[in-house]
């Protein structure tokens, strides 16, 4: 199946994406991530407050069969988590770019660099 | 088989509500026979081979001289002095090596009984769910031919198995399975196994039989609790330890590993074999988190997963008697952090009662 690769998101290479506003990142796991997953059944997110740096491991997406780290793509503090995707961790497979959303970074290093443009990560996993 | 043809939950609860097929075609399968076979067996397995008719199997186990289980498997008589062992996968080569031993030394069985090891020639599939009868009977029409004698292959009862013919082969066909539902269980030569794969699939069309694989394998046996090799059962666990006392049939004469498990069952063990399910909203329970109680480590799983009938966690482990009562409080240690959990009785998982 091909997967979704929308154009106003960076990637990172361990399929996690970033959405940059006004210094903030909304960061979550792509299509082609939670296609790989298959029915996710549990998700733990960071405490709020926690500083993340990037390629941290910072959060876990449990499916049926295994548990897989989540590593921040960008560094700075968590300020929001998406309580939603831990009551229904299947929004994550459902709508992995809008409400299966994990958590909310306010950037303390500047731009996120570093990160694969949407072609380069389309390109990265075949779509 | 690969872990999952579409989802694993999906292909678990086809099973619970239809029907799955699964490839087993990487167990293993031994033949023995001879007017010898059945004292042979009974020599190297734990239950009673005598209390097999024509037709039918038991869940049996092979143990080592200290009571550990070598592995677990099944056990049919096909006739009068042949019998068929149904073999896990990792133990294959184990098993085979083990029962020639046991051949080469019990020399008053020797020339009595012939070991015929045929995994490579012969395969399997499961079919299971309970619309698995809705096409079994288009699948292998006709009598059984051989094994146990039926019209047709829905009316075999659990635990019996019969012989059809498909082409010109003998296939054999029983009533048992690995996931707490009805079933049949289909062991053919390696030749035409994927024929029937295919003709299963498409005979199964009209009860919505889905291909399912190894995750919701695992996921249908936890839930009923029926132990997996590597897991619940290793040759340093003993079936006693392991709640299977049942299938050890102490007073049957002598057979290898029968004096530990007596003294088991008369001075008690030191661990035992509980499932337990999780009370409070945790990550997946899995093999090898630590159990605690009372403030301390007392044991460890062995398996594990999220239940998809259920929709929590589930799981196996062994701990000391004194913790293993249901009801029992205990928690499951999950990445660093403990989760409250609640010892259950077996199965975890029992199908609804249907309304009359």
């Amino acid at each position: 199946m091909s997967s979704q690769v929308p154009s106003d998101l960076l990637y990172a290479k361990s399929h996690e994406w970033a959405r940059v506003q006004d210094g903030v990142a909304t960061v979550g796991i792509t299509d082609h991530a939670q296609h790989e997953l298959t029915d996710i059944v549990f998700v733990e997110l960071p405490a709020k407050g926690r500083q993340v740096h990037v390629g941290e491991a910072c959060a876990v997406v449990e499916s049926v069969k295994t548990a897989s780290d989540i590593y921040s793509p960008v560094a700075g503090e968590v300020i929001e988590t998406n309580p939603a995707v831990v009551n229904d961790p299947s929004l994550v497979n459902s709508a992995p770019y809008t409400n299966g959303w994990f958590f909310r970074v306010r950037l303390t290093e500047g731009a996120p660099s570093g990160l694969l443009s949407p072609a380069d990560y389309a390109a990265q996993i075949g779509a | 088989m690969p872990v999952q043809y579409t989802s694993i939950v999906d292909e678990h609860l086809c099973v619970r509500r239809a029907a799955g097929i699964f490839d087993i075609c990487h167990m293993g399968e031994l033949f023995v026979a001879g007017p010898q076979a059945s004292a042979f067996l009974n020599a190297c397995l734990t239950n009673d081979i005598r209390k097999l008719a024509i037709g039918q199997g038991q869940y049996t186990l092979m143990c080592n001289e200290n009571g550990g289980v070598v592995d677990d498997l099944y056990a049919y008589r096909l006739g009068d002095e042949q019998f068929l062992l149904i073999l896990n996968a990792s133990r294959i080569d184990v098993d085979v090596a083990w029962l020639q031993s046991r051949h080469a030394a019990l020399a008053e069985f020797q020339s009595g009984t012939h070991l015929d090891s045929a995994s490579d020639r012969w395969g399997a599939v499961a079919i299971q769910g309970p619309r698995s009868h809705e096409f079994i009977d288009q699948l292998f029409p006709g009598p059984s031919l051989n094994g146990t004698s039926v019209h047709r292959a829905s009316d075999l009862k659990k635990n019996q198995v019969g012989a059809w013919t498909w082409a010109t082969e003998t296939i054999w066909v029983a009533r048992t399975g690995y996931t707490g539902e009805d079933g049949f269980e289909v062991v053919a030569p390696a030749t035409i196994i994927e024929e029937i794969w295919n003709k299963a699939l498409a005979d199964g069309k009209s009860a919505d039989l889905q291909p399912c694989g190894l995750g919701a394998r695992d996921t249908l046996r936890t839930e009923v609790c029926y132990p997996l090799y590597g897991h619940e059962l290793d040759e340093q666990t003993t079936p006693i330890e392991a709640g299977l006392g049942f299938f050890v049939a102490l007073d049957k004469g002598d057979f290898v590993g029968r004096e530990v498990l007596a003294r088991q069952k008369v001075e008690g063990v030191a661990k035992r074999s509980i499932a337990f399910r999780m009370t409070e909203k945790s990550a997946p329970p899995r093999p090898g988190y630590p159990i605690w109680a009372g403030g301390s480590v007392v044991g460890m799983t062995v398996s594990g997963t999220q239940s998809p009938s259920l929709n929590c966690g589930i799981g196996i482990g062994y701990v000391p008697p004194t913790f293993a009562e249901p009801e029992t409080s205990i928690e499951i240690e999950i990445r660093g952090r403990r989760f409250q959990a609640v010892v259950v009785r077996k199965p975890i998982y029992r199908k609804p009662p249907v309304s009359a």
